[in-house]
């Protein structure tokens, strides 16, 4: 798997939130991802961007877009320095949240994408890496 | 801020969401809507989506607090114009909004509204 191009958007605050959807929805279409796979990437990233924000206290998304053979991919990392997840089962919980949220922030971005990861530690931040393939 | 315009529409209000609303739009969306509702007595809410290219779980919760907090001030909200696209996310992401009313365009929610606030 080779990357094609690369980046980083800031994401701490709401705005920043927009923004990253905004820039995913280009990488997007610039992969020829058919609009359903474009707009369930776009809704994993807005979730996981949030989450960043809320819970991670702001932080970055970096971005790639990835080719293996003939198919392209776009894939993200979120990443924060925030207080991590003490119990990452429970947060792959649907309907769980510590926050007001409705807890379908993780695990339904897992459902939404290809390719999910999830690395946290008490006292060591959250990363958060999906992938979306054409 | 910004905001949302909230039109009215005899004894409806009509709001056409047309940008990519931050967390606190919505939130003051929500707020808007309930004080317009109790200051003009409205019976309907008709909520267009048909410019949202997503609807994640935040704007989903916006939208079914919504139709529950109009409900509690006897009007109905009626959400049209769903890109499916936004649909098939909706139902993979895990939420249903049930409860919410929706109708496929403007003029089937206008109908929607029209029978349910005749036959209470």
């Amino acid at each position: 798997m080779t990357a094609a191009s690369s980046g980083s958007h800031p994401v701490r605050t709401e705005q920043d939130v927009v923004l990253a959807r905004q820039q995913v929805r280009k990488l997007a279409v610039s992969s020829g991802l058919r609009l359903v796979d474009q707009t369930k990437l776009v809704t994993a990233a807005s979730e996981l961007a949030r989450n960043t924000v809320i819970y991670g206290g702001g932080g970055d998304m970096d971005w790639e877009v990835v080719e293996e053979g003939i198919r392209k991919g776009v894939r993200l990392v979120f990443r924060d320095e925030g207080p991590g997840i003490p119990d990452m089962k429970l947060a792959m919980t649907d309907g769980w949240t510590s926050g007001g949220g409705l807890g379908l922030g993780l695990t339904g971005a897992r459902r939404l994408v290809d390719e999910f990861s999830l690395e946290s530690a008490p006292g060591n931040g959250t990363r958060v890496t999906i992938c979306k393939w054409s | 801020m910004d905001r949302i315009p909230i039109l009215r529409m005899g004894e409806f209000l009509l709001v056409t969401i047309q940008v990519d609303m931050h967390d606190q739009l919505a939130l003051a969306l929500q707020d808007d809507l309930s004080e317009r509702i109790s200051r003009t007595s409205a019976r309907g809410v008709l909520l267009d989506i048909s410019a949202l290219d997503i609807v994640d779980s935040f704007i989903g919760r916006m939208i079914s607090t919504i139709s529950g907090l109009s409900k509690i001030m006897d009007a109905e909200t009626v959400v049209v114009g769903m890109q499916p696209a936004v649909a098939i996310t909706l139902v993979e992401l895990g939420l249903t909004m049930p409860g919410v009313l929706t109708a496929l365009d403007v003029e089937r929610g206008m109908n929607l509204l029209r029978e349910r606030v005749q036959t209470q």
